[in-house]
């Protein structure tokens, strides 16, 4: 009891000390996570809303396909992603091996059917209410999927967050493609898990901790983004 | 110079839209309509021919087929090959782009009174880019719809949030922002009140007399009997009757047509 009293103190001065260790996990942390998110975005929006409003062969192979991806184990992931851009792998070439952009890589193949079946769900309900509508109106199917997917943004933010979520918290794949190196691919996760196993807890636990407020700081911004999406006039 | 720019290239569409899409005065005329869902027949057999200008009255009771009807005069649903010819043309993208339709329950996006009109005013790709710019063209003809449908003090409200009766006349307003030269119409006043009623009744009748072709579908006699120029009367998804408004309310030639307009 009395090591995790003194952990936790040590964890807290480490924050309010702005460790440089520390900042610079964080910064790579959601650099990496961030970067995964807005690759995954790019095209996780528009693949589940073509699935959502487009007719075309496959589409409910397709979707399921999305909808079953959600559940990728990570280290799996990871380890395709390592055998491809190992050295005798097809993208050795890249030398990408051990370093964050094959840490994005991985998270964005992790995170995109999840951002991309979500997608498709929340689309397809509100594509079902407009359906006819926009059918009258004679619209191309880009300005479908341009509205639909501008008035089901807020929805869509809470996707975002899930696909966040996903990414900042997953240690399989990063470990496997980064190697937690020490100020090279070090993340949040990575470092929780090898302090840990060190008994190291001081480290783990700020960590952790920074890991809480981040959850809890982004999902209140969201929150309140949705608060005031009535001036947006979006009911 | 950059609104020059705009204003001119605003005409250049305009100019298109009137070449390539600028009506011949409207017929229409269905031939051997049936629809069938599953094996049920729910239309049968309908035979009509449209020529005159005016608002024509689609009635009948509940599951007549009615709305049905109209979905498919308007593309909505597909019918079988040449049954609907606009002009004597199959029913295409142009001949659609010339028609509205407003639903029972009015269809609202999830944005701003004005963003609904302004979502129509910008519904091609083309016209979206061009119309960023809030030309003077654009404002004008969102601040008109909005007065003439009485709704321009509540402009910035959200669109959902307004009374059913609001909702509605938005609704009409958007479809005529549109320009349509023939408006349908599936009960659009089933469930409001009388002031309401009338003010939607009103609209359509400075729509028609603006040259605006009106289909509109009602279970409503009253209704039938003050907008009418012609009647077609639906029964069990066949067309019993179509005529003029006061031959069809004077002398109804049809038991099922006599047995609807007293009640029974």
């Amino acid at each position: 009891m009395q090591d995790f009293s003194t952990a936790f103190s040590l964890a807290f001065s480490l924050i309010f000390n702005a460790d440089a260790d520390l900042i610079e996990i964080i910064g790579l942390s959601l650099s990496v996570s961030f970067s995964a998110l807005f690759f995954a975005v790019l095209v996780g929006f528009p693949l589940g809303t073509v699935t959502a409003v487009v007719r075309f062969p496959g589409r409910q192979v397709l979707a399921v396909i999305l909808n079953a991806l959600m559940g990728l184990p990570p280290v799996v992931v990871g380890l395709l992603v390592y055998l491809s851009i190992s050295r005798a792998g097809p993208l050795g070439w890249l030398n990408l091996l051990y370093s964050p952009t094959a840490m994005i890589i991985a998270q964005s193949i992790l995170i995109t059917p999840i951002i991309s079946a979500l997608t498709r769900q929340i689309i397809e309900d509100l594509h079902k209410e407009y359906d006819e509508q926009l059918r009258s109106f004679c619209m191309p199917v880009l300005c479908v999927i341009i509205a639909l997917i501008w008035d089901a943004r807020y929805s869509l933010l809470t996707v975002v967050l899930a696909g966040f979520g996903r990414a900042i918290a997953e240690v399989g794949a990063v470990i496997v493609v980064g190697g937690n190196i020490d100020h090279l691919t070090r993340v949040m996760t990575t470092a929780i898990a090898l302090e840990t196993s060190k008994g190291d807890l001081t480290l783990a636990l700020a960590l952790g901790i920074i890991l809480l407020v981040l959850a809890l700081s982004i999902n209140a911004a969201a929150y309140i983004l949705r608060s005031n999406s009535y001036r947006s006039a979006y009911i | 110079m950059q609104r020059l720019i705009f204003c001119v290239v605003i005409r250049i569409d305009q100019l298109i839209f009137d070449i390539m899409i600028k009506p011949q005065p409207l017929s229409l005329v269905v031939q051997n309509l049936s629809y069938k869902v599953d094996e049920k027949l729910l239309l049968d057999n309908i035979n009509v021919t449209v020529n005159s200008a005016g608002v024509s009255v689609v009635l009948g009771e509940n599951g007549a087929g009615k709305s049905l009807f109209v979905r498919l005069l308007h593309g909505l649903l597909q019918s079988e090959e040449e049954a609907i010819k606009w002009n004597g043309q199959m029913l295409d993208l142009a001949t659609r782009k010339r028609q509205a339709l407003v639903f029972q329950k009015p269809v609202l996006l999830r944005r701003s009174v004005s963003a609904n009109i302004e979502f129509v005013l910008k519904r091609s790709l083309f016209r979206k880019i061009l119309f960023r710019s809030q030309s003077t063209d654009f404002i004008q003809q969102r601040d008109v719809a909005l007065h003439e449908a009485d709704l321009f003090d509540q402009r910035n409200q959200p669109a959902r949030l307004l009374s059913g009766g609001e909702q509605q006349r938005l609704a009409l307003a958007r479809a005529l922002a549109t320009k349509p030269e023939v408006l349908i119409l599936d009960e659009p006043t089933a469930s409001l009140d009388a002031s309401t009623t009338f003010q939607i009744e009103t609209r359509l009748e400075q729509a028609r007399d603006k040259g605006i072709k009106i289909f509109l579908v009602t279970h409503n006699v009253l209704q039938a009997r003050r907008l009418a120029d012609d009647v077609m009367f639906m029964h069990g998804g066949r067309l019993i009757e179509h005529s003029a408004s006061s031959d069809f309310f004077n002398h109804p030639s049809s038991e099922q047509a006599k047995s609807y307009l007293e009640g029974r």
